[in-house]
């Protein structure tokens, strides 16, 4: 861990020393070749992205994980349960592969180019649900059995049993997942540079194409040298810095008795 | 549990519970079933095992399964040697409340969570440059195997917890030393959490396709040494689809080699887990 920080700030110092800190959020544009790095527009895909890849799971995966637990009958709840697990552990590049065959000619139909921040948000989301929804079902699951008991034996509905007793103690758990969700999504590279286009700019409505601050790194490596080499591991320490302070709230959110 | 009755419910959040699962399994559905679909129509023996020809849009994925499996090769037996040591260390001769193990502990969680591609380039600027091994099945391999370690540590480490405390203090009462103890008997009953681990991490290794492309390189041809750069089937997936127009079915028929793959690791590691749990009481 401590060597990987150590490597990453080294191979970076060369940027920050001869460009400066400030440069990498005041140049005018990213252009690595003559010498204009600024890193804002990616940083804006990255969270743009994120979070609407968030927003969206987040209530998606709730749901799905009361249905499982709560609504439906036990033979389609484990279906369903090992679908889901199932397609936590398909590949990120395969949900690229099917956003690039399937969804990005769909959404050019309807608004071109189709390559776009909304693609990119749909894949994202399609790709955390899975883990979004057995999570929170683990968290669910965790409720004491008295609670629910007691709840059902005042004669309160399913429903507001769930809305005001369940969700809101389960609430810790679930939260942690979302955040470790976060930090998956924030890291996702490949699935994002299939779909998004990677125009470097600031989008100005759903359907312009994005690029990313780890679809950056992933386009440029191949071909970089010197200082925009050292900028690439300035962005990934970047990346690195954002992850660890996200998983640090999430060890503070985790819920008291887990360990 | 006793499940509330039908007339105690109200309609519109049962209404809505029901749309969103059945919207969300129809758009996973067509996900998979695509997948399959595309797939199974390209996918035969003679694809898996004769090599990729015209940038892969004609021909197999023979010399793709060949790279990947000799970096899971290097990528496993170097993590699995080095997650078991830490693994022990951590589990028996650290306690729970010590803040060093704490703080080791707490960072192989973070570890566990940092993005592949930055892996990519702690590995590129590692094993590539400063080590000089170049764009290399090894230098992937070594990549991946950091990326694993953490699982893998933390993995097979619940695994030690879980043995019963009784174990340890009959083989102390019995006057046997830490070593022969760890040797003769907690590492044997330890083994099905080592193999889940070892599992959970090969499919993350299998998986990836971020930290490989700055590693282990691009080139599709039968890798001859562990120097030479080799291409594995994620990267062959990610080519395919995105640099070589017309590419696609080959694309799908390989994401459903790799997804098979995975599924299969997916029922091992299930199967061995309940096997464990079924036996978690053993005389060994």
């Amino acid at each position: 861990m401590v060597f990987i920080l150590i490597f990453l700030v080294v191979e970076s110092f060369p940027a920050i020393r001869d460009i400066g800190l400030i440069a990498f959020f005041t140049d005018p544009s990213w252009h690595p070749t003559e010498q204009s790095y600024n890193l804002v527009p990616m940083l804006f895909g990255t969270l743009l992205v994120t979070s609407g890849a968030v927003v969206l799971s987040t209530p998606l995966g709730l749901l799905l994980a009361i249905f499982c637990q709560f609504y439906a009958p036990p033979i389609v709840a484990s279906l369903y349960r090992k679908g889901i697990e199932l397609l936590a552990g398909v590949p990120s590049v395969v949900y690229g592969l099917w956003g690039l065959v399937v969804l990005v000619p769909l959404i050019a139909r309807i608004q071109p180019p189709g390559p776009s921040l909304i693609a990119g948000i749909i894949v994202l989301t399609i790709m955390i649900l899975p883990t979004v929804t057995l999570v929170s079902e683990s968290a669910l699951r965790q409720v004491p059995k008295e609670i629910i008991q007691s709840a059902t034996a005042l004669g309160l509905k399913r429903w507001s049993m769930i809305r005001y007793i369940i969700v809101p103690t389960a609430w810790s758990g679930i939260l942690t997942g979302v955040i470790l969700q976060t930090s998956r999504a924030i890291g996702e590279t490949m699935a994002i540079v299939m779909v998004c286009g990677n125009v470097v700019q600031i989008p100005s409505s759903l359907f312009d194409p994005i690029r990313t601050l780890t679809a950056n790194i992933a386009l440029e490596m191949a071909y970089a040298t010197d200082a925009h080499r050292a900028s690439l591991f300035l962005t990934g320490l970047l990346l690195l810095l954002m992850v660890v302070s996200l998983i640090i709230t999430a060890q503070r959110f985790r819920p008291k008795g887990y360990e | 549990m006793n499940k509330p009755r039908l007339l105690n419910d109200s309609l519109l959040p049962t209404l809505a519970i029901w749309t969103v699962a059945g919207l969300v399994g129809c758009a996973f559905l067509w996900l998979i079933g695509d997948v399959i679909w595309q797939g199974t129509r390209y996918l035969s023996w003679e694809f898996l095992i004769s090599p990729p020809a015209n940038a892969g849009r004609q021909g197999g994925i023979s010399t793709i399964l060949v790279s990947t499996g000799l970096i899971l090769l290097v990528c496993m037996s170097v993590s699995l040697p080095i997650g078991l040591g830490a693994a022990v260390f951590l589990a028996e001769w650290t306690s729970v409340s010590q803040p060093f193990s704490q703080f080791i502990r707490r960072s192989l969680d973070v570890l566990a969570s940092v993005p592949s591609i930055v892996f990519g380039l702690f590995g590129n600027a590692f094993f590539c440059q400063l080590l000089g091994l170049g764009f290399s099945i090894l230098s992937g391999g070594l990549t991946l195997a950091c990326m694993v370690l953490p699982i893998l540590i933390r993995t097979t480490e619940e695994g030690f917890r879980a043995l019963p405390q009784d174990y340890r203090l009959s083989a102390s009462a019995l006057g046997l030393t830490k070593k022969s103890t760890l040797f003769h008997l907690l590492l044997p009953a330890a083994i099905p959490s080592l193999l889940v681990g070892f599992i959970l991490g090969l499919g993350r290794a299998i998986a990836e396709t971020a930290a490989l492309i700055f590693t282990s390189g691009y080139v599709d041809r039968m890798p001859e040494s562990l120097l030479d750069s080799g291409r594995a089937l994620s990267i062959h997936i990610y080519d395919l689809s995105m640099n070589v127009p017309g590419g696609d079915q080959a694309a799908y028929a390989t994401a459903l080699a790799l997804i098979a793959c995975l599924v299969m690791l997916n029922s091992l590691s299930s199967w061995i887990s309940g096997l464990w749990a079924r036996t978690r009481i053993l005389t060994t």
